[in-house]
């Protein structure tokens, strides 16, 4: 495009906005003047658009927490306690390693996958499926967050790990597992009250106007939520 | 796009395969531990097994393959970024572990 042409159809453009927008003034001015932004993501709901922001804020966010729980590894002198062995249960006499966690990642998956399906079925208008689609993976969150609870109390109560100090090795493992996955938790705890509530807005048929897009913005948070726990789970208690 | 109105509607046998996937792939990263790997083979499996699982997540679940290059780049090349800064931090790392055991022997 030459640069005549894009100037004389911005200056029309301008013109006609100036006619409609400088009406009004003070904060509603404000708010006209940054609705007649022109759209930039075409055939996306805007809270969908939204969503996707607020998720890569949130990106940046837990990569500072694993950058920092790597540069505290990387640079203590005292050896690093073995997950493997700090996480492992005792089962009926056999010693299992990491397998809670194991377990709360397939819960995890599992949510995700009734997640993906309450989408769809909302997308076919069938609002009860999708409702309790949603309900169900709710349910699966509440239990991730049960099975943490017990974790967290296991490795407080019986192996003594505290935020400053424990006895397998570098004090450093316990701020930095308490602060990453009570951080993920968080979200998982959030997570599963949003989920309820729009699960309930959507059985009472609230969205019966619209296309079910809310259901798609819903689940790419629960979708990150499990995101984040495969860099947790890889770089926290595989490494 | 089949789909109108930007809606994502896709068959429902998708969803389910790339949920076996993802079964499949947490259990080899598991494997990997209860296996006891060590050394490179552990780390390469993990980080592969790692960006797999998210890369489906990403692209399937959240339908990030059927969206516009607007969005796909607006999401996905700002976090490129943080290569930097754990480049930064690994470096800043090892030189603190140098120097902690140089000095505290």
């Amino acid at each position: 495009m030459t640069q005549s042409s894009q100037g004389s159809d911005g200056e029309s453009l301008s013109t006609n906005e100036n006619l409609d927008n400088t009406s009004a003034s003070g904060v509603q001015g404000l708010v006209a003047d940054w609705a007649s932004d022109v759209e930039v993501f075409k055939d996306v709901p805007w809270g969908k658009a939204m969503m996707w922001i607020f998720l890569l804020s949130d990106t940046f966010i837990f990569t500072c927490f694993l950058t920092g729980y790597m540069t505290v590894r990387i640079s203590t002198t005292v050896p690093w306690p073995i997950p493997s062995e700090v996480f492992a249960l005792t089962i009926a006499g056999h010693h299992i390693p990491l397998v809670l966690i194991a377990i709360m990642t397939f819960i995890l998956i599992t949510s995700s996958g009734t997640m993906a399906m309450a989408v769809n079925f909302g997308y076919r208008k069938n609002r009860k499926v999708a409702a309790i689609l949603m309900f169900v993976t709710a349910l699966f969150g509440a239990s991730f967050v049960g099975m943490q609870v017990f974790e967290w109390t296991k490795l407080i109560v019986d192996e003594g790990v505290r935020p400053w100090s424990n006895p397998m090795g570098a004090a450093q493992f316990g701020s930095t597992f308490f602060m990453v996955t009570g951080f993920h938790g968080l979200h998982v705890s959030i997570g599963v009250i949003y989920l309820s509530i729009v699960a309930r807005k959507v059985w009472r048929g609230d969205y019966e106007h619209t296309n079910y897009e809310i259901i798609e913005i819903a689940g790419l948070y629960w979708h990150f939520v499990d995101l984040v726990w495969v860099f947790i789970f890889a770089f926290f208690y595989l490494w | 796009m089949e789909h109108a109105e930007g809606q994502q509607q896709h068959p429902v046998g998708l969803y389910f395969k790339i949920w076996i996937l993802l079964f499949v792939l947490s259990t080899f990263s598991y494997l990997v531990d209860y296996l006891d790997f060590q050394g490179y083979l552990r780390w390469t499996l993990i980080i592969i097994f790692m960006l797999l699982k998210a890369g489906f997540i990403v692209a399937i679940f959240m339908h990030m393959m059927w969206e516009r290059m607007a969005l796909i780049c607006a999401i996905l090349l700002p976090p490129l970024a943080l290569g930097v800064l754990i480049s930064l931090m690994a470096i800043e790392g090892d030189t603190t572990f140098l120097i902690r055991s140089i000095v505290f022997g």
